[in-house]
């Protein structure tokens, strides 16, 4: 038992689950700047969700650029079957299979992060539990009744959804944790391959990943952004004083 | 005139008069010398048509219209075309600033009373300029074909069919089909990049010829036409051109500034500029949980819903929109500018100002019991500031206008 509550205080920012359907979501503090963490993502995203779910608008050599994978290990790691480095992330698995097997298809992800926010997929992939009422035997506390099984879960290990002690802060005293019966909150109930904080990693560098998928140019889009605006300003300053020129004979 | 310039220009002005063109127009256009930061907008609005012209006619050239590939050919412009991504953020964002600026147009007009005789029809075919661009940016937010385009579609067609008999009729007419499908995203498409654009052109045109014919208004109101010099030029007025031209351009820079901060650092606009839901490939079959209009259309949104009968909503929506046509008439005022109107006309355009940003807000929200409440209000308080104005325009006491201009340079 003791081993649990001190599993659910490392893991959670507890997600509770509210009426209404509004979760509290876990920040999700994206970084575009650390290729690493993009290559990670790529790898988790081509490793566990590819197999159902496409990126159709991107490239291969796309991502290989800009997230400075070569071309050798690209097509090693992260293209599969006959795929070209210069194709679309398409997958083979077919709509009407896909729909049949899971009641929806897979949606494409290539702007999942555009709708739906980094900070909802990071709580989202993290939020899955044991519900054996379900077809794949797990619900979703972000999304209910979603109809994805949890790929993740044996990274992860098995959450569940009741009542548990949550960690809510330190004895200003003795330093020591306090801890509070909660309701409807999820707690790990069987360790995963990965630690909790590992697996909150990969997650992060996926989620990080798809945000970069999202909107390959953003990194781009500001670094000439800030040129463009330096070149305002320097433009400013002889449009200002041409028009104080002219201006000064004006009474 | 330069009849006798055995020159080019002369040849040419013999056949078309493009100097005098020029001259009437521009270089001995006068211009009142007190114009402020208000007088900006006019130009800044100007050149965001011309940048959503110029942005269009390359995102055109990429752009599919058809239901199948209409999404994936933006994704395509966004990500495989060579600068595409800045030329779709550029009239992304253009949009909102073109909205920007002809609202702040707007309410220079309104604080300066520009809409007053004589310039009643530069108010009406600024007004058709405005619906016309309503138009435009409704069609065009239709053709990426995202959730958002579809849903909104969907409820602002629908409108139309809360008209009595003829409604349903109109709503399949104005869709061309039974839903909204291909059929109407390309109708869509040849209106927002042939039809409306060339209306909304020549409606400028008619805009600035009929401004050019009894020339601006100025933030005090004056006529610069009165007193004039020995030559026979105002003695407020200084030719538009260097003048004006210089200074709109240090206005340009700066505008340009606060566009590019959006465009480049805030393309989505914190979802109110490029909607997160429309992100997502149109769905019939999946109802968005919130459809929310692009904040630009956010107060006639706010007052359509305020209003809990369909039908009546659709008219108050319509009247909000109708009654600004007909300002110059319901503006009783000896004086033009609120800067020599009495104090009921100053505290209402102020509370008009508040009451329409607020408005505009309350259209993006979803609609809440509370905030309906305040959409109610503050849409009885648009109509009051119209409604009332033919009285407190006539009865409050102005102060004297003087002779010339003051302020400026």
């Amino acid at each position: 038992m003791k081993k649990i509550f001190a599993l659910i205080a490392a893991f959670v920012p507890a997600v509770a689950l509210a009426a209404g359907g509004n979760v509290h979501l876990d920040e999700h503090r994206t970084d575009l700047h650390d290729t690493a963490s993009l290559q990670r993502g790529a790898q988790t995203f081509a490793n566990y969700c590819m197999g159902c779910h496409s990126m159709e608008h991107a490239r291969y050599n796309r991502v290989a650029k800009d997230l400075e994978i070569p071309e050798n290990l690209m097509m090693e790691n992260l293209v599969f079957a006959d795929k070209k480095f210069g194709d679309l992330m398409t997958i083979a698995m077919r709509p009407e299979d896909s729909k049949k097997w899971f009641g929806a298809t897979p949606p494409d992800l290539t702007l999942v992060a555009r709708v739906r926010r980094p900070d909802w997929l990071y709580t989202y992939l993290r939020s899955f539990y044991e519900d054996p009422s379900r077809p794949w035997g797990v619900n979703n506390v972000v999304f209910k009744d979603v109809g994805m099984p949890n790929v993740l879960g044996h990274l992860q290990g098995v959450q569940k959804l009741g009542t548990a002690h949550v960690k809510v802060g330190y004895d200003t005293l003795t330093g020591q944790e306090i801890t509070e019966e909660r309701e409807q909150v999820l707690y790990l109930d069987e360790e995963g391959s990965l630690s909790a904080e590992e697996f909150d990693k990969l997650v992060y560098d996926l989620v990080n990943f798809m945000v970069y998928m999202a909107e390959p140019i953003a990194l781009e889009r500001q670094t000439i952004g800030w040129w463009v605006l330096l070149f305002l300003v320097i433009f400013f300053v002889p449009v200002y004083f041409l028009n104080k020129e002219y201006w000064k004979d004006v009474k | 005139m330069s009849k006798q310039q055995n020159t080019l220009m002369g040849w040419i002005d013999d056949r078309l008069p493009v100097t005098q063109t020029y001259e009437k127009h521009m270089s001995k256009y006068y211009a009142p010398r007190n114009f402020n930061f208000w007088y900006f907008f006019g130009v800044l609005s100007m050149l965001m048509l011309a940048n959503q012209i110029l942005t269009g006619i390359w995102l055109t050239m990429n752009y599919v219209p058809s239901t199948d590939a209409a999404f994936a050919s933006v994704e395509y412009i966004m990500r495989d075309v060579e600068w595409g991504w800045l030329l779709r953020y550029m009239h992304s964002t253009g949009a909102t600033f073109f909205f920007i600026a002809v609202y702040l147009h707007m309410m220079r007009a309104i604080l300066y009373g520009s809409y007053q005789k004589p310039r009643e029809l530069i108010w009406i075919f600024g007004m058709l300029i405005y619906l016309a661009l309503m138009a435009e940016a409704f069609m065009g937010y239709v053709l990426p074909w995202g959730q958002m385009s579809y849903w909104g579609a969907q409820v602002i067609i629908s409108l139309f069919g809360a008209i009595p008999v003829i409604g349903e009729g109109l709503v399949e007419w104005i869709r061309g089909d039974f839903l909204i499908s291909g059929a109407t995203l390309n109708r869509f498409f040849a209106l927002h990049v042939i039809a409306v654009p060339l209306v909304l052109v020549m409606l400028v045109v008619l805009h600035l010829l009929a401004l050019h014919e009894v020339g601006s208004n100025n933030p005090d109101g004056v006529d610069i036409k009165k007193l004039k010099d020995e030559n026979g030029k105002p003695l407020d007025g200084i030719p538009f051109h260097p003048y004006y031209t210089v200074h709109d351009m240090v206005g340009i820079v700066v505008f340009l500034m606060v566009f590019c901060t959006v465009m480049f650092f805030f393309p989505e606009g914190n979802g109110f500029m490029l909607e997160y839901a429309n992100f997502e490939p149109a769905n019939g079959l999946k109802t968005p949980a919130h459809i929310a209009p692009v904040w630009y259309f956010g107060a006639f949104y706010a007052i359509l819903r305020a209003v809990p009968d369909k039908l009546l909503g659709v008219i108050a929506m319509g009247a909000a929109i109708a009654i600004l046509f007909v300002l110059p008439w319901l503006d009783r005022s000896p004086v033009r500018s609120w800067r020599y109107k009495g104090w009921f006309s100053k505290i209402f355009i102020v509370i008009f100002a508040i009451d329409f940003v607020l408005l505009t807000w309350l259209g993006t929200q979803p609609a809440t019991t509370t905030l309906t409440m305040v959409a109610q209000v503050a849409s009885v308080i648009y109509f009051a500031f119209f409604i009332f104005m033919p009285f407190y325009t006539r009865m409050e006491k102005t102060k004297p206008v003087p002779e010339r201009v003051t302020g400026g340079h």
